[in-house]
């Protein structure tokens, strides 16, 4: 790969590409430190689904566990996802700074146009 | 993917070259631009001290135009190992065009076919919304 724009870290989108996994996440999200059990009551599919899951977002870095008694917690690593975040808005800037110089020069070719053309 | 779009107070005609002419692409893009545009044709993008290979897909002027980009050296760009930009000019009356670019492939790069076929068939939210939903609701959860 060259580093011609921003490189995005494969393993980061490959875990939050999956709808299922996302639904995981934003359920980590959105209640703080939850257990797979929990989780496991609120989608659709089964507790080993759900671990695999955890599993995945672990290994990108966009969750981590601790252990609580008996119970495994997880919670969101914010960090990661706010970098994550900033990576993406950062590709969409790119893409921004260029339609805007596109627009620039399709303007100034298309004024010079018309002067050119007798009227 | 990322998504982005702008108006442009030129026809279509006049975008097209601007945004598939190498003189024109060295302009809003690389610092040297090599390229045929014809589909399948290689070229050369130079940024700077950096550059790559891009290999055209689409020439539908004044319509589509689409080229890979960012594929592993020695390799031919694919679905998988590159990204896909995509341009997309919508006329809007005579003189104003809507010109809408897609870069494709950040996040299908290193995974099995099965699944990105699956990604493919689902519709996705855009990741820059998905990612700030997420970072909105965690700012509003983790005060400070």
């Amino acid at each position: 790969m060259t580093a011609m724009t921003v490189q995005a870290d494969d393993e980061l989108w490959s875990a939050i590409a999956d709808p299922s996994r996302r639904g995981v996440l934003d359920l980590v999200v959105s209640h703080g430190e939850v257990s797979a059990s929990w989780l496991a009551g609120r989608v659709p599919f089964s507790r080993q689904a759900v671990s695999k899951h955890l599993v995945a977002l672990e290994r990108a870095g966009l969750i981590s566990r601790r252990k609580q008694g008996r119970e495994v917690l997880y919670q969101v690593e914010a960090d990661r996802l706010d970098q994550a975040a900033r990576a993406m808005a950062q590709l969409a800037a790119q893409w921004d700074r260029r339609l805007a110089a596109i627009k620039r020069l399709a303007e100034a070719a298309q004024a010079e146009n018309k002067n050119r053309r007798p009227s | 993917m990322i998504e982005r779009e702008i108006l442009i107070e030129a026809p279509a005609e006049v975008v097209w070259s601007t945004i598939t002419e190498p003189g024109q692409m060295s302009q809003w893009f690389a610092s040297r631009v090599d390229l045929v545009v014809e589909p399948g044709a290689h070229g050369y993008l130079e940024f700077g001290d950096q550059g790559g290979p891009v290999v055209v897909e689409v020439v539908d002027p004044p319509r589509r135009f689409s080229f890979r980009w960012n594929h592993p050296r020695g390799e031919e760009p694919a679905a998988g190992n590159s990204m896909l930009v995509e341009f997309t000019l919508t006329p809007e009356g005579e003189e104003r065009t809507r010109l809408r670019v897609t870069e494709s492939g950040h996040e299908l790069t290193a995974w099995p076919e099965a699944e990105k076929q699956r990604y493919a068939d689902e519709h996705q939210e855009g990741w820059v919304e998905y990612l700030d939903r997420l970072a909105a609701v965690l700012g509003k959860r983790q005060p400070g």
